[in-house]
C-alpha cells in the first residue's frame, strides 16, 4: 500500500498563442486501483437501496458504523493524507476516485466535508493543528462540517457577514451560516468569518476550525432533499481560542478558494458516479420495460437520448480528470480549469438526471425506485459550490477579457 | 497520472516547430490568408515537402514509410501543424487507401501504389457513396462483371471529393448480386483516366467545387487491381472506416478556430464596446471553449486507452459527434461575429480575381465556410448513424 506514485503536474510552457497541455499518462497506480476496488466492494455490501433508506429514516439520519468501518477497517479516510500523518500518501486523485465510488451508491457519508474540505485546509496550513487533527480524521473520530454559505451570499465566498472579533488571545464569533451539510453529525466546524473589512471585500476574511460543541453555537437541524442532514448554524457570542485560526488573520480567502475548488472537483467526481448510475439504471430499465409489444430500448428516439446521456457521462469524466490534474496549478489557471469542469458537469448532471426520469415514465417520479434518488442528488450537485451560470461567469472573467 | 511532456518530447516539439517555420511554403500561406480556394498544386506543394522530409505518413508502419513516432509524438505533430495553420494533407491516399493496401494488398500492389501515395504523385479519391446508397452503404449497386483478366464496371458514384484532381480512385462495387448485401462487394482500384470514367462537378453551398459525380460506363479494370478477395471488400471498407475516424475530433484545429473567433470578437465593435464584451456572445465562446476542452480530454483518454491496447473502440463515434458539432459551432460563431460583412459573395473568387474583396479579411469566407461545414455532421457516417453505432456497440441496445 506504500508505493503511491502521483506525479506533480508541470505545465508545459508555450510561446504560441494556444495554451497547450497534454496528458501522456492516464493510468492509475496499483494502490489507486486497490482503493477503488476495496471501496466499491464494501459499498456494494453496505449501501443497497433499502439500507440507505433505513439509515436516512433513522433518528440520526445515518449509520455511524459505516464511517468507522471506512476509517478503521478499510483505511479509506487516510488515502489522501501523507504518510507522516498516518495516511497513504495520496492526494486529489484519491479523493476523486473515492468520491466517484461514493456517488455510485449516493452515499451520505461526510467525506467531502471532513476529508476534502477539512483535511484540505489542514494540509494546506500544516503545523501543530494539522498534526493533531489529521490523524483523528484518518481514525474516523472527527467529522467536520463546512460553515461558509450565508443567506445573502449566494456563491460568493467573500460575501460574509459572520464576524470574528479579536478578544484577548482568542476571538468571538457572531453570525448565521446556512445549509451546513453534515453539521448535525460534526465534531468540528470549519467556519469562514470576517476579522476585518465588509461586504465582499477580499481582505479581512479568515478561516477557523472550531469545536462544534462550543457554547453559543445554536443549530436548527433538518434533512436535505438528497438524503443528507444539514443545519442552520447560529453563532451567538461564541468564544473560540486563537489557535482555531487556520492561516493568517484576514488573509484567508485564497485558502478558502483553494479548498472550495478542491471540493468542487470532488463533487464533480461524485457526479461522475451518480450520472454513470443514472445512465446504466436507465439502460437496464429500458431493456426490460415492454410497451407496444417490445422493449422500449428498441425505440430509436430513446436510444439516441441514452447515447447523449452516455456522452455527457464520458465528458464529465474527462473534465473531472482534467480539473483534478490541474488543482495544483497557480490560482488563476486552477480556477479556470475548475470552473470549466463544474460548468460542464452541472449541465451534464441536469441533462442525465432529467433524461433518466423521462425514460422511466411514471415510475421515475416515485420514491420507489433508486433512480429518483440518484436524480435528487444529481440535482443538488448542479448548484453545489456554484451553478453552471456561476462557473461560466468565473471562467469568462479569468479567460475572456476584452 | 500525469500531465507533462518528457524532455525528449519537448525537444521533438521544438524540432517540428522549427521545421514547419522554416519550410512551410510562403505562397501557400498568402493564398490561405487571402481566403482563396486551394488548387491541387497548393495542396501538393506542402505534401511534397513533407514527403521529402519523410514525415508525410506518421501513422504508417516504418517498413512502409512511416516515421516510427510514438503516439505522443504524433499528437505533438498534429498540434503543431494546427497551431501553425498548415493546410491538411489529403486523407484519401494517406489515411484511407494506403492503410488498406499495406494491410490487405499483395506485395506487387504495395510496390505499385504505396510510393505514389507517399510522394503525392498519385492523387486519390473515394468512390463509395451512390445516389441510392448513402448511410446504407451496403445497398450500393455499381456492378463489376468478370471478363477474363478484367472487371467491367458500370454504375454511378456521387459526392466523390476532389475526384476532379484524381489519378486513382478506390471503389466499392458489387461483384455478386445474389449474396447478402455486405457479402457481394469487392474493393477495386480504378485509374481515373480509364475510358468510361466521367467526372462531373457538384457545386456546394459555399460555391466550392469540392465534390463530384463519377459515372462508370463499361470501365475495364484489371483483376490485379482488386484488393483482398473477391466479395470480401466489406472487410476493407470497415477497416478503412475505423482509420477514417481517428483524428476526426480535430481538436487542435478547432482550438485554432476558437482563437480566431476570440480575435475577431476583440476587433469587431458592438456599440461602444468590443463584441467579446457582449455577455451573450462571450457566453457562447465560453461554452464552445469548455466543450472543446471536454472533447480534448476525452480524446486523450481514448488515446491513452489505445496506447494501453484497448482501442480505438466504437466510442470513437463520440469523438466524431462532438468534434463535428464543435467545428460547426465555430463557423457559426465566426459568421455571427462578422455581422453585416457575412453577406458579400464573391463569385469566381480565387480564379485570378485581383480586386480586393469588401469588408475585413476575416469576413470573406465566414458565410461560405459556415455553409460548407454543415457537411461534418453528414459525412464520415452521419451523426445519427454514429449514435446508432454507440447504441448498438457500446450500450448494447
Ligand atoms: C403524476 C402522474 C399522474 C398520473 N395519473 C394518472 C391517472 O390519474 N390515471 C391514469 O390512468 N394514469 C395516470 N398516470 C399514468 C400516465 O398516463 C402514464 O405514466 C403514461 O401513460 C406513461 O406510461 P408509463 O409511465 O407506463 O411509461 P412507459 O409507457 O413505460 O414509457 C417509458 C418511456 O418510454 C417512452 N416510450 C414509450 N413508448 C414509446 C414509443 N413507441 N416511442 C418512443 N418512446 C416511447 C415514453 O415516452 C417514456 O419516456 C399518471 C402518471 C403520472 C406520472
Ligand atoms: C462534402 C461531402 C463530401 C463527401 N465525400 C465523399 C467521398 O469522397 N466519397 C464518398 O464515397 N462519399 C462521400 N460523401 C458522402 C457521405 O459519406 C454521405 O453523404 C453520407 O454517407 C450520408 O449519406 P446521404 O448523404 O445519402 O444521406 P442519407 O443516408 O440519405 O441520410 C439522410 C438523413 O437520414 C439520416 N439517416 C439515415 N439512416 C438513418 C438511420 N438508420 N437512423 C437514423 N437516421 C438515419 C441521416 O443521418 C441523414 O440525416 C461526402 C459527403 C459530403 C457531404
Amino acid at each position: 500500500m506504500r508505493n503511491v506514485d502521483i506525479k506533480m503536474l508541470k505545465q508545459v510552457q508555450h510561446d504560441g498563442p494556444l495554451d497547450r497541455i497534454t496528458i501522456m499518462d492516464f493510468s492509475y497506480t496499483e494502490t489507486q486501483d486497490m482503493i477503488r476496488e476495496t471501496l466499491s466492494r464494501f459499498l456494494a455490501d453496505t449501501y443497497d437501496f433499502d439500507s440507505r433508506n433505513k439509515m436516512i429514516a433513522s433518528a440520526s439520519g445515518r449509520d455511524a458504523g459505516i464511517w468507522k468501518a471506512l476509517a478503521q477497517d478499510l483505511g479509506m479516510l487516510g488515502a489522501s493524507f501523507s504518510e507522516e500523518h498516518g495516511g497513504l500518501g495520496g492526494g486529489h486523485l484519491e479523493n476523486a476516485l473515492i468520491m466517484e465510488e461514493l456517488g455510485k451508491v449516493i452515499a451520505i457519508e461526510p467525506y467531502l466535508q471532513t476529508v476534502v474540505l477539512g483535511g484540505g485546509a489542514l494540509k494546506a496550513v500544516g503545523g501543530a493543528i494539522a498534526d493533531a487533527v489529521i490523524p483523528e480524521i484518518i481514525g474516523g473520530n472527527v467529522i467536520i462540517a463546512f460553515a461558509y454559505a450565508e443567506p445573502q451570499g449566494r456563491y460568493n465566498l467573500a460575501n460574509i457577514r459572520t464576524t470574528a472579533k479579536k478578544d484577548g488571545a482568542g476571538y468571538v464569533l457572531n453570525g448565521h451560516k446556512g445549509v451546513v451539510y453534515a453539521a448535525p453529525w460534526a465534531t468540528h466546524l470549519l467556519v469562514t468569518a470576517r476579522t476585518g473589512g465588509s461586504g465582499s471585500e477580499p481582505n479581512g476574511v479568515s478561516l477557523f476550525l472550531i469545536d462544534a460543541n462550543t457554547a453559543g453555537i445554536v443549530r436548527r437541524d433538518y434533512p436535505t432533499v438528497d438524503g443528507f442532514q444539514a443545519s442552520e448554524v447560529y453563532f451567538e457570542n461564541v468564544a473560540i481560542p486563537g489557535d482555531a485560526l487556520l492561516g493568517d488573520e484576514g488573509a484567508g480567502l485564497p485558502l478558502i478558494e483553494r479548498i472550495v475548488d478542491e471540493a468542487t472537483v470532488a463533487v464533480c467526481a461524485e457526479a461522475c458516479g451518480v450520472t454513470a448510475k443514472l445512465h446504466s439504471g436507465t439502460l437496464e430499465y429500458a431493456r426490460q420495460r415492454n410497451q407496444f409489444g417490445q422493449p422500449i430500448s428498441r425505440f430509436q428516439v430513446l436510444q439516441h437520448r441514452m447515447v447523449d446521456m452516455f456522452m455527457e457521462v464520458e465528458q464529465s469524466k474527462s473534465m473531472t480528470t482534467m480539473a483534478t490534474l490541474k488543482l495544483d496549478l497557480p490560482a488563476a489557471e486552477r480556477m479556470a480549469a475548475v470552473s470549466a469542469c463544474k460548468a460542464k458537469v452541472s449541465r451534464a448532471a441536469k441533462f442525465v438526471g432529467q433524461s433518466a426520469i423521462q425514460t422511466h415514465g411514471g415510475i421515475g417520479i416515485t420514491q420507489e425506485l433508486a433512480i429518483g434518488h440518484f436524480f435528487k442528488r444529481a440535482t443538488m450537485i448542479e448548484s453545489q459550490f456554484g451553478s453552471a451560470d456561476h462557473h461560466y461567469a468565473r471562467f469568462e472573467r479569468l479567460t475572456l477579457a476584452d | 497520472m500525469q500531465l507533462e511532456f518528457s524532455p525528449e518530447e519537448l525537444a521533438f516539439q521544438q524540432e517540428v516547430r522549427t521545421f514547419i517555420a522554416e519550410n512551410y511554403p510562403e505562397n501557400l500561406r498568402s493564398v490561405q490568408d487571402e481566403g482563396h480556394d486551394l488548387s491541387k498544386e497548393d495542396f501538393l506543394s506542402w505534401h511534397r515537402i513533407l514527403a521529402k522530409k519523410g514525415w508525410i505518413a506518421p501513422a504508417w508502419p516504418v517498413e512502409y514509410g512511416g516515421t516510427g513516432w510514438t503516439a505522443t509524438q504524433r499528437f505533438i505533430w498534429s498540434e503543431e501543424l494546427a497551431a501553425a495553420d498548415c493546410v491538411g494533407t489529403m486523407p484519401f491516399g494517406l489515411s484511407m487507401v494506403g492503410p488498406v493496401i499495406y494491410t490487405f494488398g499483395t506485395p506487387e500492389q504495395k510496390a505499385q501504389f504505396l510510393p505514389g501515395i507517399l510522394s503525392g504523385d498519385d492523387w486519390w479519391c473515394q468512390g463509395y457513396s451512390e445516389p441510392g446508397a448513402g448511410s446504407d452503404l451496403a445497398s450500393l449497386r455499381t456492378k463489376a462483371v468478370r471478363d477474363g483478366d478484367h472487371y467491367v464496371v458500370n454504375g454511378q458514384k456521387t459526392w466523390t471529393t476532389m475526384a476532379q484532381h484524381a489519378d486513382w480512385g478506390f471503389f466499392l462495387v458489387r461483384t455478386d448480386s445474389d449474396a447478402k448485401a455486405q457479402e457481394g462487394i469487392s474493393f477495386l482500384l480504378i485509374n481515373m483516366k480509364t475510358p468510361g470514367v466521367t467526372v462531373r462537378p457538384i457545386i456546394t453551398l459555399g460555391g466550392e467545387h469540392e465534390v463530384n459525380e463519377v459515372w462508370l460506363e463499361d470501365v475495364r479494370v484489371p483483376v490485379a487491381n482488386r484488393i483482398y478477395e473477391e466479395n470480401k471488400g466489406w472487410t476493407c471498407a470497415k477497416f478503412l472506416l475505423a482509420h477514417e475516424r481517428t483524428g476526426i475530433a480535430a481538436v487542435a484545429r478547432s482550438k485554432r478556430g476558437v482563437e480566431k473567433i476570440k480575435s475577431i470578437a476583440r476587433t469587431e465593435q458592438d456599440g461602444d464596446r468590443p463584441l467579446i464584451a457582449n455577455p451573450f456572445f462571450k457566453r457562447k465562446i465560453a461554452e464552445l471553449e469548455i466543450d472543446l476542452t471536454a472533447l480534448e480530454f476525452t480524446e486523450l483518454r481514448s488515446l491513452a486507452g489505445e496506447a494501453a491496447g484497448k482501442g480505438p473502440g466504437p466510442e470513437s463515434s463520440l469523438l466524431k459527434i462532438k468534434g463535428s458539432e464543435i467545428q460547426q459551432r465555430i463557423t457559426e460563431l465566426a459568421l455571427e461575429a462578422v455581422g453585416h460583412y457575412g453577406a458579400p459573395y464573391f463569385r469566381g473568387f480565387g480564379e485570378g480575381d485581383n480586386e480586393h474583396p469588401i469588408g475585413p479579411d476575416y469576413a470573406h469566407r465566414a458565410a461560405p465556410t459556415y455553409f460548407n461545414t454543415r457537411k461534418t455532421t453528414i459525412y464520415g457516417g452521419s451523426n445519427e448513424i454514429q449514435r446508432n453505432i454507440i447504441a448498438k456497440m457500446v450500450l448494447g441496445i
